[in-house]
Formats: structure tokens, sequence, C-alpha cells
């Protein structure tokens, strides 16, 4: 809780200690203040299915989860990210809590490269837990920040329908 | 893609955010949601020596009523928008703009006072706050003040704000029951920034508009509103005929840039197009 010390604008890029938990583990790392929470997760902590495309907010292949809530690594710098929870693709692959999607669009053949997957499951999951019932138009508007320059999104689309309606069969439990 | 080296500081209260804004002088920026700075700064069309975060300062979050107004704490976010209820009851002219504002992650991180400060002329909530006749509460070296929403955007990205100044919140006239409202926009797709888009604040007895405030965005060098078109509407119920009288006045108040992609004529029609349905809709709710 100190206040501003000036001798901090001689330290530009001189690194800094950041810690966060990034998938359930606590993480310390060293980053210079430019470095963007896409740069460090890759590099640093090399949890290298969070992507780099545009790096400037159009493509959303970099959405990580933030204190539980979508959020484009790539317009943040970690030094913002000090102290809170980062959730990746890894983390949530290894927690199964999207394991039915990853399986649908395996299933429908809702990637190719594969280069907008991670992104596309971070948005379709939180879309999920918001909606639970969403309609196809819904769906679209949610992924409207995603790009995919293979699949035609039809697939895409499909496969969080297709998703959304088995868990609200089965008692919407993830 | 990598923005210039700079260091960075956590403000932990609007004193510490303005005295180190200060004592950085003018290098430094503020960072809230960084949806609009970051990616400026990636692309090195700005770089500051300094970036303030301005996030952690609890005194510029929340959302509560105060006298004849609802106050929006500036860290308020975009997605808080479309949950708050207090916004849906006494702003639902906000929580119907938010879901046209970018995309979901975007919204999850992006201010409301981010957003004012930035004065995109494209941006949906500046335009509101015109239309909302809203005030904005600011904080600087030299005091406090609160600004018309009609005073606060100057020019392109250039508003009131003072070098060194903060938003501290956004003030909106609780939406009363005489009050209607509609938003509405045309983009290219969804989440884009759009192409014509407006919002409007109707206060009426029974079906004869008394008062009426039509702000629009994406028309010029800042939020436009369109008060020759809005005395058109005065003293009336939105008939067609009114309807179309205002479509024709629209010409008067509206000047749209050149621009090869959306020539001045056709972002004139396009605005006329969604006044005319928006009006129309408006009237179908006296
Ligand atoms: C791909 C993409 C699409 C987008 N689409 C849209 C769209 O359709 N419509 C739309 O309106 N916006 C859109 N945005 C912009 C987004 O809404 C930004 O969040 C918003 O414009 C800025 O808010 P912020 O909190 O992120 O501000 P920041 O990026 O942190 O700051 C922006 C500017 O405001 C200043 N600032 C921030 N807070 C304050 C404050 N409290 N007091 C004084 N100055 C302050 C900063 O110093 C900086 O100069 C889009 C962004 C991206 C990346
Ligand atoms: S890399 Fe972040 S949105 Fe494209
Ligand atoms: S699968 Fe290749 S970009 Fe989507």
């Amino acid at each position: 809780m100190s206040g501003f010390d000036e001798s901090l604008l001689d330290d530009a890029d001189e690194t800094v200690r950041v810690r966060f938990v990034v998938n359930g583990r606590k993480v310390a790392c060293e980053v210079a203040p430019r470095e963007t929470l896409v740069d460090c997760l890759r590099n640093a902590l090399e949890l290298t299915g969070t992507h780099a495309g545009c790096e400037m907010g159009a493509c959303g292949a970099c959405l990580v989860q933030l204190d539980g809530q979508a959020v484009h690594a790539c317009l943040m710098f970690t030094v913002q990210a000090d102290g809170a929870r980062i959730d990746t693709i890894e983390g949530l692959t290894e927690s199964g809590v999207i394991a039915d999607l990853q399986a649908e669009f395996h299933r429908r053949n809702a990637l190719q490269c594969g280069f907008c997957t991670p992104g596309m499951l971070v948005n379709a999951h939180e879309l999920l837990s918001r909606v639970t019932q969403p309609s196809r138009e819904e769906i679209r508007d949610a992924l409207s920040g995603n790009y995919c320059r293979c699949t035609g999104y039809e697939a895409i689309v499909d496969a969080i329908d297709a998703v959304a309606k088995a868990r609200s069969e089965s008692g919407g439990a993830t | 893609m990598k923005a210039r080296a700079f260091s960075y500081f956590r403000a932990a209260t609007i004193d510490q955010a303005l005295d180190a804004r200060a004592r950085a002088g003018d290098d430094a920026r503020f960072i809230a949601g960084g949806q609009s700075l970051v990616p400026a700064l990636s692309l090195r069309l700005q770089a500051p020596r300094l970036l303030i975060d301005i996030t952690h300062i609890s005194e510029l979050r929340g959302v509560r009523r105060e006298g004849g107004y609802l106050r929006i704490g500036a860290l308020t976010r975009h997605c808080e928008m479309l949950s708050e209820p207090l916004i849906a009851e006494f702003a639902p002219l906000l929580h119907a703009a938010a879901p046209f504002v970018a995309h979901p992650a975007i919204r999850n991180r992006g201010t409301f006072g981010g957003s004012v400060a930035h004065a995109d002329p494209a941006s949906e909530f500046p335009a509101m706050t015109l239309a909302l006749g809203a005030e904005i509460e600011i904080i600087g070296p030299s005091g406090g003040r609160r600004v018309k929403a009609d005073d606060f955007f100057v020019d392109l990205f250039e508003t009131a704000l003072q070098p060194g100044e903060l938003i501290t919140a956004v003030f909106v006239p609780l939406f009363k029951a005489d009050q209607r409202f509609a938003f509405d926009e045309l983009a290219r797709r969804r989440g884009d920034y759009a192409l014509v888009g407006c919002g409007m604040l109707a206060t009426s007895t029974g079906e004869r508009i008394d008062d009426i405030r039509i702000s629009f965005f994406s028309v010029g060098n800042t939020p436009t509103r369109v008060k020759g078109t809005e005395a058109t509407l005065i003293g009336s119920s939105l008939g067609a005929e009114r309807i179309a009288a205002a479509q024709a006045a629209l010409e008067g108040d509206l000047a749209p840039p050149d621009s090869d992609e959306v020539p001045p004529a056709m972002r004139l029609h396009l605005a006329r197009v969604l006044l005319g349905r928006m009006l129309g809709r408006l009237g179908e709710r006296a």
C-alpha cells in the first residue's frame, strides 16, 4: 500500500516479480512491465495452448479465464494480473470441465488447423455457464470476437448447441 | 506488436493515482480495462513512460442511487451494464446499449469510465451519456467538478478532461415512469463498430412528446446530439408525418465525414433509416 516512488521511472523494462495462481498452482514470474500475459503464459510458463494471433483483441485466439471470466491475454500486461487466478486451456482440460465440449468439437470436425480452438472453447465454456440453452443466434453472437479461418463456423455452432442440449438433458451439470 | 518499455504503478487510492500522474508528468497514462489502451501501446500509437493502474481503487467502483441520479463508478465494467439490476431499472438505455459494445470477453474488462474518457466517436456509451443528459464527475490536481455530457465531448478523442484528471463516476438522471427509450445501430457484423448508431430518451404525456434527447454515434468527430431533429418532435405524437419530418431535419444536424468506405450520403441515409425505425418503435410503446 505504498505510494508512488519516482525512481520507478528510471526502471522501465526492469523486471518485476508477479505472483498469481495459474491452473490451480501458485506461480511467481519475473516480467518486464510491457510483457503481455499471452507472452508470459507461452514463453515463461510454456503454456502454449493459449495462442497469439493478432495481438490486438480482434481474433480471440488468446482467451483465458481471469478470476473466472474470459479475457484476452493479449490485451493485458502480466503485471496487471498480479494476485489473480488464471485458467488456461490446459487447466480447463485437466479439470475436465470442458471435456464434453472438446469431445463434441472433435466429433463434429469443429476444428481443422486448431489455431482458434482454445479461444473458442474458453468462450463457449463461459457462454454455457451463463446461459444454459442459448439459441444459435446467441451462440453466434457470443463467438463474434473469435475468428476461425478454416471451418466456416457452422460445425462450431453445432457442437456448442449439441453440448448445451446434452447438458440440460442430463440436469444442467457439467 | 510489442509496447515500448514502460514502468508500472498500481494505485490503491485516487490520491496515489493523482500524485503519481502529477510527478511523472504528461508522459504517464492511466490504465483501466486496457481494451483501448493496450492495442494502442502494442501498435506504438502511444508510448508513455509510466502506466498508472487505477483498477484497484475501490473509490471508483460501485453503482448506487444518489439523489435523483444513478451514480455509476468509473470502473463499472461493460458486462456489469448487463448484469447490474440498478442499471436495468434506472438507466435502461445503458443496459440496452451494452450488448452492442464489442464482444463478451472485451466487455468483461472494458470500463464505463474508460469508454467515456477515450471518447471514440464510434462508441456506444459516450453517445448514450448525451442522450441521458448525464454528468461526468472528474477529479484532478485542482479538485473535483461535474461536467454535463453536452459540454464534455470536444473533438475527435478530445474531451473536457484536463491532463492529469480522472473520471470518478458518471451521474445518470434516474429513469422515470413517463419516459421511454430506444437504442439501435447498424453494423456490418455483430460486435463491430457501428456504421451508424443511435440512442434516444423521451418524456411524454400520453402520446405527446414533451421532451426528447436523440444522440448519434459513428457520424462525425464526436458523439452528436441532433437538436434540430429533436425540436421537430416536441409537442406532438409520433405519427408517420412527424417521423418523416424528423428524418428530413436530420440533414441539418449531421455532417458525416468524407470516407471511401461509407460516403457521407450513405451514412446520412442510414441515419435516417435508423431514426425512422426507432421513432416508430418508440411510438408503439406510448
Ligand atoms: C476488438 C475490439 C472491439 C471493440 N469494439 C467496441 C465497440 O463496438 N464499441 C465500443 O464502444 N468499444 C469497443 N471497444 C473498446 C472497448 O469498449 C474499451 O473497453 C473502451 O473503449 C475503453 O475502456 P477501458 O476501460 O478498456 O479503457 P483503457 O483502454 O484502459 O483506457 C482508454 C483511455 O481512457 C483513459 N482512461 C481510462 N479510464 C479513465 C478514467 N477513469 N479517467 C480518466 N481517463 C481514463 C486511459 O488513460 C486511456 O487513454 C473495442 C475494443 C476492442 C479491442
Ligand atoms: S491474439 Fe489476442 S485477440 Fe488475437
Ligand atoms: S480451425 Fe483453423 S482457424 Fe479455426
